[in-house]
């Protein structure tokens, strides 16, 4: 499972700040997201349209859920998959190596799975003497280098290549040491070779889902690799990860978000591939698994369902707002400290793993609200973000130093008058001492704002007492 | 018959009341010039919005009604902000959910609340400034004025009539600087590197002047340009616009 350390999110920031390899990364992958889903946006007239219809397909999803929930556990049974309910991580981590071991399996293929990642299942399988093979190709170099994802949709997009070639050559040592990595296309070539023979050799293959629809009980994937095909068809069992909250009603309505989400995330007009899958082979099928496992996972996602929060459950987990983030841009998805990092993170780690290790999260913002204006489905997440800092406050996680800060400052705020007087004779001084250099380099208590800026000194005079000596003069 | 002067009360933020009131002086000019009559109500302090992110609702409910009940008399309340104007034009409000008499109240202010250029110019209509000033500048589109209150070509058209003056576009104008309130002191590292890639994005433009309509995004980027040596001269988008560059230096640069 992915170490938690969103409490260090201070520390961890600052040491992204400062790993040169990552900010070459991160400054390769920024101007070409936000620029691919600009281009994508345009280029469809009713994309802002479509943002509000899946905004409100969600919403009615998510009023019905226990309906469509069930309603879709009753189609995968129909069609001879079987729904296993969990309401824990440890419950579907239990559902996952059962079906293995009743399967007999040795070595289990994935897919791109967040699920996967925040029940933990790689290392529940290994302990029990299962191989998991990460079959995406940003997954599998990071298994190989047993990292955790920093990005929801590329997972390793903190890597450069030399990151890559280095992990390659440590790990195939069976290959000649001599072989070149110059460009994308040579690693893609030895991943190619090496993960065919796993996906022939798979008993299980765990994938994720993008959707699920109720009307039809189909699980949806949108990979760009086609390894999520190889994976769920090749097996003979196929196990699906998937919360609560991808259930859709309708196959039509699927295709709404289809419409949106690769224009979002990567700004391609639809994925490369987008894979349908409805219960075991059928006896006129020419491939599909003979098991069809849905493991449905709650996690605490339930609990969110009348909340405020519950907004955050429209999220399909297209990284737009991540992509859009300034703070993520900083300091890569790592910083964050849990599964889910960006401002979607933000919203849903306090959810996941309590408010009080994950309180930095929804506090590292400056509510810029670029992440709310590229969303898809419209999450307020500026507003969700405050509602965890309201939550801080309620229960007195806030620092002490904020709280007195607010106490002080309100207390002056609520007397016009006595605010008057002290802010003028505090400008007065601050003016007078500021007026050779105009910006002062340090200054007792203020040391967050000058380590890195000057603090441009006041003009001396408040705007309220100039303005009523300016009225009195009038007056005169 | 002439149409009567509206009257404007002007909400003048803690930021420009403390740092820079000649922005406050500009923007009575400038409603003034748009024939407006301005009041400024002398119960103002605060729009409660460092409380109302800081999650301490309670403080910020009773800052947002001082700000109701002395604002709501008139028949606008302009704001030389996008941030103070988007709490209360957007955020007030909803402080009231389960309070019926004051969210009534707070919704009516916040309809007839605006940020001040697009007041002027989507309200008002003004087409053109007198105003001169030499020199190139870059526009910094803060982030609640164009995602909470739509400005973004109002400060651009307006800046067009000055004389003198011509504009540049940043590459990335519209990417926070940084400030964030209390984040820029909470997080200041990452501030910092925020305020550092803006700093980055204006010196590529070569203009010699960064203009922006918050005063919280001013004394930000003006800091950090200083601390970095830069030349860049830094001013409140409404002291360009009414004429008032010679009273004042810009902001964090010497007056003696």
């Amino acid at each position: 499972m992915v170490h938690l350390t969103s409490p260090a999110f201070k520390a961890n920031a600052a040491r992204a700040l400062s790993d040169a390899g990552l900010q070459k990364a991160l400054a390769r992958s920024k101007p070409q997201f936000q620029a691919k889903r600009a281009k994508a946006a345009a280029g469809l007239p009713e994309f802002e349209a479509l943002r509000d219809i899946a905004r409100d397909i969600k919403n009615h999803t998510l009023a019905h859920l226990d309906f469509y929930l069930e309603d879709y556990a009753a189609k995968v049974e129909a069609a001879g998959g079987t729904v296993h309910w969990c309401a824990t991580a440890e419950d579907a981590r239990a559902a996952v190596l059962r079906i293995c071991r009743a399967a007999g399996a040795r070595t289990v293929t994935k897919g791109k799975s967040m699920i996967s990642e925040e029940i933990g299942i790689n290392e529940h399988l290994e302990a029990h003497g299962i191989t998991p093979v990460e079959t995406d190709l940003g997954e599998y170099i990071l298994q190989l280098r047993r990292e955790p994802p920093s990005h929801i949709i590329g997972p390793a997009f903190h890597l450069n290549r030399e990151d890559w070639e280095k992990s390659f050559r440590e790990s195939h040592t069976d290959l000649p040491p001599d072989r070149e990595f110059r460009e994308r296309r040579d690693i893609l070539a030895e991943a190619r070779t090496l993960l065919r023979q796993k996906f022939l050799a798979a008993d299980v293959g765990i994938t994720g889902a993008n959707f699920l629809i109720a009307e039809t009980g189909s699980s949806v994937i949108v990979t760009n690799e086609g390894n999520g095909d190889l994976t769920q068809t090749l097996p003979r069992v196929h196990i699906v990860l998937a919360s609560i909250e991808k259930v859709v009603p309708t196959l039509e309505d699927a295709c709404v978000f289809l419409r949106l989400l690769a224009r979002s995330a990567t700004g391609q007009d639809f994925s490369v591939y987008t894979t349908f899958s409805t219960g075991i082979r059928r006896e006129t099928d020419l491939d599909g698994p003979h098991e069809y496992h849905v493991v449905l996972l709650d996690n605490g996602r339930s609990n969110m369902v009348g909340t405020p929060f519950q907004d955050m459950l429209r999220c399909i987990r297209c990284a737009a707002c991540m992509n859009h983030c300034p703070v993520y841009q900083s300091v890569g998805g790592h910083a964050y400290g849990w599964v889910y990092p960006g401002p979607m993170g933000s919203v849903l780690t306090p959810t996941l793993v309590g408010v009080e290790k994950a309180g930095h999260l929804p506090n590292a913002s400056t509510f810029c609200g670029k992440c709310e204006s590229v969303c898809p489905v419209k999450i307020p997440l500026p507003k969700l973000m405050r509602h965890w800092r309201e939550r801080e406050f309620e229960r007195h996680l806030t620092p002490a130093t904020t709280r007195f800060g607010l106490r002080f400052w309100a207390w002056f705020a609520r007397r016009p008058t006595l605010y008057r007087w002290a802010t003028r004779a505090a400008m007065a001084t601050l003016g007078w001492a500021g007026r050779k250099r105009g910006a002062f380099a340090a200054l007792p208590l203020a040391g967050g704002w000058t380590a890195g800026r000057d603090l441009p000194a006041p003009e001396g005079d408040t705007f309220m007492a100039r303005y009523a000596r300016q009225r009195r003069e009038v007056r005169r | 018959m002439p149409e009567p002067r509206p009257r404007v009360a002007l909400f003048v933020t803690c930021l420009v009341d403390l740092f820079r009131p000649t922005v406050g002086f500009a923007a009575i000019r400038l409603l003034e010039q748009a024939g407006c009559e301005v009041a400024v109500p002398m119960a103002q302090t605060c729009c409660g919005q460092p409380a109302f992110n800081s999650g301490d609702r309670a403080t910020a409910r009773d800052l947002a009604r001082r700000v109701v009940d002395a604002f709501l008399p008139y028949d606008f309340t302009v704001v030389p902000s996008g941030s103070c104007g988007g709490m209360i034009a957007r955020h007030i409000p909803t402080l009231f959910e389960d309070d019926p008499a004051y969210r009534g109240k707070a919704e009516r202010l916040a309809a007839k609340t605006h940020e001040l250029v697009s007041f002027l110019r989507d309200v008002r209509g003004m087409e053109r400034v007198e105003a001169a000033y030499h020199g190139t500048a870059t526009y910094h589109d803060s982030c609640s004025g164009l995602r909470e209150m739509g400005v973004k070509a109002q400060p651009r058209a307006l800046l067009a009539s000055v004389a003198g003056l011509s504009l540049v576009e940043m590459a990335e104008p519209e990417t926070c600087c940084g400030f964030g309130g209390t984040f820029c002191v909470k997080y200041p590292e990452i501030s910092l590197r925020m305020a550092s890639d803006k700093t980055k994005d204006i010196a590529s433009t070569g203009a010699d002047t960064l203009l922006a309509g918050d005063m919280g995004c001013l004394l930000n980027i003006a800091g950090r340009l200083r601390r970095e040596g830069s030349t860049v001269r830094v001013r409140h988008v409404a002291e360009v616009l009414a004429g008032m560059t010679d009273s004042v230096p810009p902001i964090g640069a010497a007056r003696e």
